[in-house]
């Protein structure tokens, strides 16, 4: 998802710390397993502090680089209405981004650390976002599409076992219902359009669907992380597993837009309840996460660059706050 | 140009008045003034809240999470501090 196990040269979860009794291991696991919420301050595995601020970092960094396909489309929205709704939606996102910078450096990690490592290309931010938002039908179709599987993603770790990252994501999770439905209205617009209107609704379809279901990561037996993750508890459900219920919950808005999604293979499996569906193109998301997608170097170049831009904001208003202390000190 | 990080602010946010402050998470800012705006920016976008309070984080004393069995222990036993620990007599009302 926006934390997809995207990096992968980390050592693997759980390596044996030469500090970490047996004892205090099960103990730890012992609280996990009651359903006992771990805080900041509370002794829990290296191993399990890393992880946390691998994918809550990650998913702190995708949160801010999502900013850009939508930011793209602010001073073109349609209408003064779609305007205001559409940055309303952006503001959220950095919302979001600031949530979970502040949950991830409860765990020891300062945020000019996170941010020096987004910046250097170190660390990751879900594939998703080096996708380009090419027409106006894109800003629905991410409202609907993206932000619908971040929020079936994004409910389990509601019930995370971590206090501070459980509570960011109940935070978002009030957010997010807003974001995917003023996608869909975007979408019903269009769709009760022209004909015009209408294909430019089923291009964004047809573009977005295959990487919105690549958002929950790799395949159940590809997926390094998933069974420690789900040991402790930061992990509810398996990739395969959410994946199968945003498709089946997907397909019918599909269906009520009068869009086809873009599957020849897609069929409803009575016996299962499930709708089965076509191969995943999985280099094209090893491509995405290696830094080749459509708009990885844009994405970098302009977090850097607006980076930078803020430079002088920040360092007048650290100059100011000290002066002000100096002359309150006096 | 330095760019050192901006000292962190804990944000405590009154949902309504009548009720208290309740920690909402926490940001970073030059001074005061800086991290009560980002703090109403960042955890009253849709009107959560009716006062802020923010306060430097290094500020808070807090009690440590390893001796929390010993810390709370003079509670545990003490059982008669709670009314549910007298057996009232068949008869006796408005007790
Ligand atoms: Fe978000
Ligand atoms: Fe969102």
């Amino acid at each position: 998802m926006y934390t997809q196990g995207l990096d992968q040269k980390d050592k693997p979860a759980g390596t044996p710390q030469g500090a970490e009794t047996p004892g205090q291991v099960e103990a730890f696991q012992d609280r996990i397993d009651a359903e006992d919420k771990i805080e900041a301050k509370d002794w829990m595995p290296e191993a399990y502090r890393r992880t946390l601020i691998r994918q809550i970092s990650q998913h702190a960094h995708s949160e801010i680089i999502g900013m850009q396909p939508e930011g793209n489309w602010l001073t073109r929205a349609p209408t003064l209405k779609r305007k205001a709704i559409l940055l309303a939606k952006i503001q959220d996102e950095a919302g979001h981004g600031l949530y979970l910078y502040s949950a991830a450096e409860t765990l020891g990690v300062s945020r000019a650390q996170m941010v020096t490592d987004l910046l250097s290309g170190k660390a990751k931010y879900s594939s998703i976002f080096n996708y380009p938002a090419l027409t106006w039908a894109d800003i629905g179709a991410i409202g609907w599409l993206v932000d619908g599987a971040a929020i079936m993603n994004q409910i389990p770790l509601c019930r995370c076992s971590y206090g501070p990252y459980s509570r960011a994501m109940i935070r978002i999770c009030k957010e997010e219902s807003f974001h995917q439905r003023q996608g869909f209205d975007i979408l019903v617009a269009l769709c009760n359009g022209t004909d015009e209107q209408k294909a430019m609704a089923q291009d964004a379809l047809d573009r977005w669907w295959w990487p919105s279901l690549m958002m929950f990561g790799p395949s159940d037996n590809e997926s390094k992380h998933s069974a420690q993750s789900m040991a402790w508890k930061i992990k509810r459900f398996t990739n395969d597993e959410l994946r199968q219920k945003f498709i089946d919950v997907t397909v019918p808005q599909a269906e009520f837009l009068g869009l086809k999604v873009p599957d020849d293979e897609l069929e409803f499996d009575e016996k299962t309840g499930h709708y089965r569906h076509g191969e995943i193109d999985w280099q094209e998301f090893l491509d995405v996460l290696a830094g080749n997608g459509p708009c990885n170097r844009q994405r970098m170049a302009k977090r850097r660059k607006a980076h930078e831009d803020g430079a002088w904001v920040r360092e007048a208003a650290r100059v100011y706050a000290e002066k002000h202390a100096a002359k309150d000190a006096a | 140009m330095s760019d050192k990080e901006w000292p962190l602010y804990e944000v405590f946010i009154r949902s309504k008045s009548g009720l208290s402050h309740r920690h909402a998470g926490s940001i970073h800012a030059a001074d005061d003034q800086m991290a009560l705006d980002a703090a109403r920016d960042t955890y009253t976008r849709r009107n959560e809240g009716v006062s802020i309070w923010v306060v430097r984080s290094s500020q808070i004393v807090a009690s440590d999470p390893a001796e929390t069995a010993a810390f709370f222990e003079p509670a545990e036993d003490k059982i008669y501090r709670h009314p549910t620990f007298y057996d009232m007599p068949d008869g006796v009302e408005n007790l």
